[in-house]
């Protein structure tokens, strides 16, 4: 049982998600599919421990040998990506119930839990994968399941949203497939390992180089790193408010974890940051999208595109770790890969909390709220708090390596520039603080009671590991570590 | 040069024909269409890609040695299933938008979002 743990930690939620149709009523298929994720998380759980405890699982599907059968293979940064996702998912599945009672119609409800199986599915795929198409394929499941999921949001906007991140997640996985296609072209293997054994030999080569431009243009695409992030504010703003919980953690930070493969592993380090100047460019759009990001944010309206306009700009930070090609850099990106997990589910989970209760997340709504619901607002005040960096919660811990990074590097300036990105979250957060405790309740609202403990549980449960790991980083650094460590060692 | 390189070019005069219409339109049925396109240039690429010269289909017979690569065939069977979901969704969504907005014009469409914000 234990050597079969890769593969059932795809399978599992596979299977499970066309058994929602037969229990049909939606309170099962609820408990059903938290059950099924429960399942997923504690097998990440036992890999991440088997795979610091004894190095990278190689598993063979079906006992074909790579590079001719398709091999999965976890090392620490697999196993590290495995456990966040399938950690997310558990947590913001337990509100999902009493959410989306009030946010999706009853017929709906099965097949709501059915996509959302089906998409977790497709990201602990992505992860847990050693071949390059088999990438393809899960990355589409996901995404496919992933628009529908968009599309189900009351708003009819959800629909316009859904069709234009169709449109763009299209062409940035069919961008990926090129890149494929091209290297499958040079070297006749699509085994990842194998590729980048391979690929050194044919690296001079033109086709190569397209191939490298395909993919990275495709997963920035997938990555929503700007300028390419158009799709992203729309999409999280009119999803129903626990897809917003569940991708905001999770779909961009697999986005992540590709570029860090594919750069670092397949076509590896010396070709990645020499062929194309790499380096600079990420260092540039990671920097102009915490700028742009953050000032966007301050002059939102809705909450959800407040937050989602930070996403973007947490997603700079985490391109900026990665453009220093060195070991603290990519730590702090893979820590901040965590935290900013921690974060924007606890931060959106909130909201789901604030717009059952209300209806709408419009900043204006917030008003009073601070007493209302106490617990809710202390819940985000948290979270917005790890946002901005502030010691003793997550947000802290990969601002400190980041900089430490910068600082190693000699580039001092950036760090200058990553500390006054931090000034503009104060700001927009500060928004939310305000108008949640200093302003009178709105006139004409009635009392408006704290949010169900369906909500709460999930919410602090996540408020609580943004401290903790605040404190206590021995198990993010240690794991973070090592993977960047392992990415700089011998490759793949 | 062009002639040795026919399919190659093909491909990409299609791609950019797609991709063309995807940017260029704002009806969405023909932002499908040029999706669709873009996707089936990716196809033809992959299974050119395949073909040995000379070499008959892959199929275990007397007298046959020479044989195209059939993997990439198997790989873009899957991209096509891929395609046909996408483009299905999408339709489907575009379905969903005109009952919502009433049109499937990218003008119109944010021009009414514009009106509720």
């Amino acid at each position: 049982m234990l050597t079969h743990l890769p593969i059932l930690q795809v399978i599992v939620p596979l299977m499970a998600a066309p058994l929602c149709l037969i229990l049909s009523r939606p309170r099962l298929v609820w408990l059903f599919a938290l059950i099924t994720s429960g399942l997923a998380f504690l097998i990440s759980g036992l890999i991440l421990q088997q795979v610091m405890a004894s190095g990278t699982i190689i598993y063979e599907l079906s006992g074909w040998q790579a590079p001719w059968g398709i091999e999965y293979r976890i090392d620490q940064l697999n196993a590290f990506l495995l456990l966040i996702i399938s950690a997310i998912s558990t947590v913001v599945l337990i509100a999902a119930d009493t959410s989306i009672k009030q946010e999706i119609p009853a017929e709906k409800q099965t097949y709501f839990y059915i996509l959302y199986l089906l998409s977790l599915t497709g990201m602990l795929g992505i992860v847990a994968t050693g071949d390059a198409f088999n990438v393809f394929v899960f990355l589409e499941v996901s995404s496919l399941s992933a628009y529908a999921l968009i599309s189900l949001g009351k708003d009819r906007r959800a629909l316009w949203a859904a069709f234009q991140y169709l449109i763009m997640g299209t062409i940035g996985a069919t961008f990926i497939l090129i890149g494929i296609g091209l290297m499958y072209q040079m070297t006749g293997t699509l085994n990842m390992h194998d590729l980048s054994i391979r690929l050194p030999a044919v690296e001079h080569t033109r086709t190569v180089f397209t191939a490298y431009a395909f993919v990275i243009v495709g997963i920035c695409l997938k990555l929503a790193l700007f300028p390419l992030h158009l799709w992203l504010p729309n999409a999280y703003a009119y999803a129903p408010s626990i897809v917003t919980a569940f991708f905001a953690a999770t779909a961009t930070k697999v986005a992540v974890y590709l570029l860090i493969r594919f750069t670092f592993s397949v076509f590896g380090l010396s070709f990645s940051f020499t062929a194309v100047p790499l380096q600079i460019l990420f260092l540039v759009f990671g920097l102009l999208g915490i700028f742009v990001a953050s000032t966007a944010a301050i002059y939102q309206t809705n909450v959800k595109h407040l937050f989602a306009y930070s996403s973007i700009a947490q997603i700079g930070y985490m391109i900026v770790g990665f453009s220093m090609t060195t070991i603290t850099g990519l730590t702090a990106t893979l820590l901040h890969l965590f935290n900013h997990a921690l974060m924007k589910g606890a931060l959106f989970l909130a909201l789901a909390a604030v717009m059952y209760r209300i209806g709408r997340v419009q900043l204006s709504q917030f008003q009073g709220l601070g007493r209302q619901m106490p617990l809710t607002m202390a819940a985000i005040v948290i979270g917005g708090l790890s946002l901005i960096g502030v010691p003793l919660t997550v947000g802290f811990v990969s601002k400190w390596y980041l900089i430490l990074a910068t600082l190693e590097n000699g580039w001092w300036p950036v760090a200058v520039l990553i500390l006054l990105g931090s000034l503009l979250a104060v700001v927009y957060v500060w928004r939310i603080i305000e108008t949640a405790y200093f302003k009178p309740l709105l006139a004409g609202s009635g009392t408006i009671k704290e949010a169900p403990l369906s909500f709460l549980i999930p919410v602090w449960i996540l408020v609580i590991a943004n401290i903790y790991f605040g404190i206590d980083t021995r198990l993010s650094v240690q794991v973070a570590q090592s993977a960047a460590q392992s990415l700089f060692g011998v490759g793949l | 040069m062009i002639t040795g390189l026919f399919n190659d070019w093909v491909v990409i005069v299609l791609m950019m024909i797609g991709f063309y219409i995807v940017i260029a339109h704002g009806n969405l049925i023909k932002k499908i269409v040029g999706l669709t396109i873009f996707q089936t240039s990716v196809f033809i690429f992959y299974i050119s890609m395949a073909n040995v010269k000379g070499g008959s289909a892959p199929i275990l017979a007397e007298g046959i040695k020479l044989y195209s690569n059939p993997l990439p065939h198997v790989l873009i069977l899957t991209a096509i299933v891929v395609g046909i979901a996408t483009t299905a969704l999408a339709l489907a969504l575009a379905v969903r938008i005109k009952e919502a907005y009433g049109s499937i014009e990218e003008e119109e469409i944010q021009k009414k979002d514009n009106l509720d914000c």
